[in-house]
C-alpha cells in the first residue's frame, strides 16, 4: 500500500469484523532512534494459536466473500522492508495486538498519509466503536479519545453530520500540530 | 481528548445536532461506501475523504458510512446512495473525480448515472 496509514485502516476494518468496541491506535516516531512505531490494540474476539498461525499466508482469510487475506502479509512485507517487524499478540476473547516497526528514515518506507481520513473511516461504521488515539513526534503529542467526546455528545452518533465535520477537523488540527 | 478548548464547542454541537437528529434519521440520504482491504487498496478512503469535501463544499446533511467486504473486490470502490422512499443505487470503480458528479447528478437532481451504476438494491429506512 502507498501509505502506512493504509495499513492502520486495515487493520481496524479486521478489527470491526471481530466484533471490538474500543481500538486504541497509537503512532509514536522517535528521530532519535530513527524509529516508527506502529501499534494497534482492540478488544474483539481474538484469535487462537491455530488461527494466529495461518493470519499472515496470504492466502488464507475466515471470510466467505473472497479466498486471500492480503491485509496483514502486506503489512508485515512493508515493515520487513524497512529494518522493521510486524508482531501479532492475540488471545481468544482478550483481543489483538497489532505491533509493526519501520526504520523511519528508510528509503523504502512509505509516508504516513491521510490519519485524519484513516481514523475518521471506522467512525462511521455501523459499529458502536470506541477509538484511542495517541500520535506522538519528539515531544509533541496528539490524542483524541472518541469515549470522553461520546460522553460529551450523549445520545447523538459520532457519524451525524455535525459532529462528523467537527471530529474530522479535530483530526486534521490535531495531526497538523504535530508537523508544525 | 487533547484540546479541552473545544469542549464548549462540542457542548453547542450537541444541542445543534440534537434539534435535527430526528427529522434526519427519518429522512435523511446515506452514502456508503466500501471499506474492506480491497476497497481500501482501489481507494475507497480517498474517495470517501472527495464525498465528505463535497458534502461540506455544497453544504448537504448527508449521513457517510463505511462498510466491510462485500465480494465485490474487482469492482471496488464501492459506493451506494440511499434515499428515503427510492431504491438504493450501487456504484462501481468510483475515484475522488467521479464524485462532484455523483453528488451532482444522483444526490441533487436525482438522475441515476447508468454508465457508472451496477445494480440496485431494496429501499430501507435508515436505523
Amino acid at each position: 500500500m502507498r501509505e502506512l496509514s493504509l495499513h492502520v485502516l486495515d487493520v481496524i476494518e479486521n478489527a470491526l469484523e471481530a466484533g471490538v468496541s474500543w481500538i486504541q491506535v497509537r503512532i509514536d516516531e522517535d528521530l532519535e532512534a530513527d524509529l516508527l512505531t506502529i501499534e494497534i490494540v482492540d478488544n474483539g474476539r481474538g484469535m487462537s494459536k491455530e488461527l494466529l498461525d495461518r493470519v499472515l499466508n496470504p492466502f488464507y482469510t475466515t471470510r466467505r466473500t473472497r479466498h486471500v487475506g492480503l491485509g496483514l502479509p502486506l503489512f508485515r512485507e512493508a515493515a520487513r522492508r524497512c529494518d522493521g517487524e510486524l508482531v501479532i499478540q492475540s488471545e481468544p476473547g482478550k483481543g489483538t495486538r497489532v505491533k509493526a516497526t519501520f526504520r523511519r528514515s528508510h528509503i523504502d518506507r512509505a509516508p504516513m498519509g491521510d490519519i485524519p481520513s484513516t481514523l475518521l473511516a471506522p467512525l462511521l461504521s455501523g459499529h458502536a466503536v470506541d477509538l484511542d488515539y495517541t500520535h506522538s513526534v519528539e515531544d509533541r503529542k496528539f490524542q483524541l479519545n472518541t469515549a470522553e467526546i461520546r460522553k460529551e455528545l450523549g445520545n447523538i452518533p459520532l457519524a451525524c453530520p455535525k459532529v462528523r465535520d467537527w471530529l474530522f477537523q479535530e483530526l486534521r488540527e490535531g495531526e497538523a500540530s504535530l508537523h508544525p | 481528548m487533547a484540546r479541552l478548548k473545544n469542549i464548549e464547542e462540542l457542548k453547542k454541537l450537541r444541542n445543534e445536532a440534537q434539534k435535527d437528529l430526528m427529522v434526519r434519521t427519518q429522512t435523511g440520504t446515506r452514502i456508503i461506501i466500501g471499506m474492506g482491504t480491497c476497497g481500501i487498496a482501489a481507494g475507497a478512503r480517498e474517495v470517501m475523504h472527495a464525498v465528505l469535501r463535497e458534502l461540506e463544499v455544497r453544504k448537504i446533511e448527508a449521513h457517510v458510512e463505511t462498510v466491510g467486504c462485500v465480494g465485490m473486490c474487482a469492482r471496488e470502490p464501492l459506493v451506494d446512495i440511499e434515499q428515503a422512499g427510492k431504491s438504493r443505487v450501487r456504484y462501481a470503480n468510483i475515484t475522488p473525480e467521479h464524485v462532484p458528479r455523483l453528488i451532482e447528478d444522483h444526490l441533487m437532481k436525482g438522475k441515476v448515472i447508468q454508465e457508472w451504476a451496477i445494480g440496485r438494491l431494496d429501499a430501507r429506512k435508515i436505523q
